[in-house]
């Protein structure tokens, strides 16, 4: 498939700006294991996480939407939790292993929770879907840790999974086609009925 | 964002010790908030220390009955924490109210300390913020103040602490340990951390220029019940309106004023016997209205009394 590239200049340094005038810091080098794979990167240290991901690698599945860590569609794993790839530097992650969508399953071979999003229609644009599926894999391993939210109302009891603490665990990722009530239908499908 | 040099300290004393030498320098562990404001140009650290990842992040048993959080632990490993849950689930409580998974997964309890005030005129940088630009004026103070604070503002600023976190601290009596630019350890109140804003309000913490948080300590739960009860805009994800954090005799108040508010007036009042609506009206009769952030106060008197109702039915279930 023919992919438009974008000039990493505009997305990098905004109009007018070349790397050498503002970046007083140098380029740091960072290795970050991207989907299993070791990538060593020479990074601007204003480089986010997403954009290291998106601009430099190449890997354009994590979406920038609000960019502030308001929308979650640049939610990414890291060392296995879920965190907004846009808020954080991509220096700061020197040594972990980061999991994109496209280390979640492949359009060949999809992973359960991308396939009960197109089973469920749990989506219209798709643009917050990736972030919804990383999150949701990261939420339902906390889940599996018994980590508590504020719809959890005995703090010393196991976690059950209702609706309510499902809404309320995905709330920092936002959909506005608002796919809501499919995206719900579409993780309890891989998480199976509350407990 | 503004160009900065980044370095990775490899201990709290080497993370000083850049800090003290390194003007303009900013230490960053989580991030988030951080990162956000740089992305506005609001923070322009020249020089970033990166802190997250120094071997701070023990929740550990102290001698005396207690818990030390180190400054380094994730607000969520802080909250799914079997000792808090137990003992201290006003803390637990304050945090799964604040945020989203994902932030609470990088933020840090040093770093939600310091996190700054959400304010709309500390955010745009057109509009005057004493704050953000001293001596340029509040846009708040007859602006769009509905967020605004209704304890200890000054005319210079009205700006509100937002974290959820720091008011359970608060009502906890929690003990904040520092490492100083010098790298001598130093601990004191957490209510002492915060400065209400008076005629600086870009000065928001007591901590020596480059000092850094090592640790939150916490004394053993007090006897009594614990509750935090938050009200927003919308169910998640939300700063609040305000809340009220209880812990035992202990009340404080979060989202309305410059910092985490222990309500002393209330909690001498109740202490008096006196009933908790009597206690929180007393508290509130040293708070301010200024046009638009009134509705707080009659928020507070509802929310104040509902909230010890709440802990000591919890207390006396125990």
């Amino acid at each position: 498939m023919a992919l438009i590239e974008p000039s990493s200049e505009f997305f990098h340094l905004g109009p007018g700006l070349r790397r050498d005038e503002r970046n007083s810091g140098g380029v740091l080098q960072t290795t970050i294991t991207v989907n299993g794979e070791a990538r060593a990167l020479d990074l601007d240290p204003r480089t986010t996480l997403l954009d290291a991901l998106r601009e430099t690698l190449r890997l354009t599945g994590t979406k920038k939407g609000c960019d502030h860590g308001q929308c979650g569609a640049c939610t990414v794993l890291v060392n296995g939790m879920r965190i907004n790839s846009c808020l954080s530097l991509a220096v700061m992650h020197d040594g972990d292993r980061v999991t994109t969508i496209e280390g979640v399953g492949t359009a060949e071979k999809l992973s359960p929770l991308q396939q009960a999003f197109l089973t469920e229609d749990a989506f219209q644009c798709g643009y917050c879907t990736p972030g919804q599926i990383c999150s949701a894999l990261g939420m339902l391993d906390e889940v599996a840790k018994g980590w508590p939210s504020q719809e959890t109302a005995d703090l010393g009891a196991p976690i059950r999974l209702t609706d309510d603490e499902l809404r309320e665990r995905m709330s920092g990722n936002l959909c506005r086609c608002s796919a809501y009530p499919q995206i719900v239908a579409a993780i309890r499908s891989v998480a199976g009925p509350a407990a | 964002m503004r160009p900065f040099t980044y370095e990775r300290a490899a201990s709290a004393q080497a993370a000083v010790k850049a800090a003290a030498e390194t003007p303009g320098a900013k230490f960053i562990a989580g991030g988030t908030n951080l990162l956000d404001l740089m992305k506005l140009e609001i923070e322009q650290p020249a020089h970033l220390i990166e802190v997250g990842r120094l071997p701070l992040a023990q929740i550990e048993d102290t001698a005396g009955g207690g818990l030390r959080i180190g400054a380094m632990a994730s607000n969520s490993h802080v909250a799914a924490d079997a000792r808090v849950r137990a003992r201290y689930p006003v803390l637990t409580q304050a945090i799964v109210a604040g945020g989203s998974g994902q932030l609470r997964n990088k933020a840090t309890t040093g770093g939600n300390l310091l996190q700054r005030t959400r304010c709309a005129y500390f955010y745009d940088t057109t509009k005057p913020c004493n704050k953000r630009q001293p001596g340029s004026g509040c846009g708040a103070l007859e602006g769009l103040n509905r967020n605004s604070a209704i304890f200890g503002a000054s005319h210079a600023c009205i700006a509100t602490h937002p974290s959820d976190m720091a008011v359970a601290l608060a009502a906890l009596d929690a003990t904040v340990e520092t490492l100083t630019p010098s790298g001598e350890a130093r601990a004191f109140p957490l209510i002492e951390l915060h400065r209400l804003p008076g005629e600086t309000p870009d000065v928001e913490t007591h901590l020596i220029p480059g000092e850094l948080i090592t640790a939150v300590v916490l004394p053993p739960p007090p006897e009594g019940g614990q509750v935090y009860r938050k009200v927003r805009d919308r169910a998640s994800y939300a700063a609040g309106l305000a809340s009220v954090a209880v812990a035992g005799g202990k009340v404080a108040f979060g989202a309305v004023a410059h910092k985490p508010w222990r309500a002393a007036e209330a909690e001498g009042a109740l202490a008096a016997g006196a009933s908790p609506a009597e206690a929180i009206a007393t508290e509130l009769a040293q708070a301010s209205d200024n046009g638009r952030n009134g509705f707080k106060i009659s928020l507070i008197a509802r929310l104040g009394p509902v909230a010890i109702e709440e802990a000591r039915s919890k207390g006396s279930r125990a």
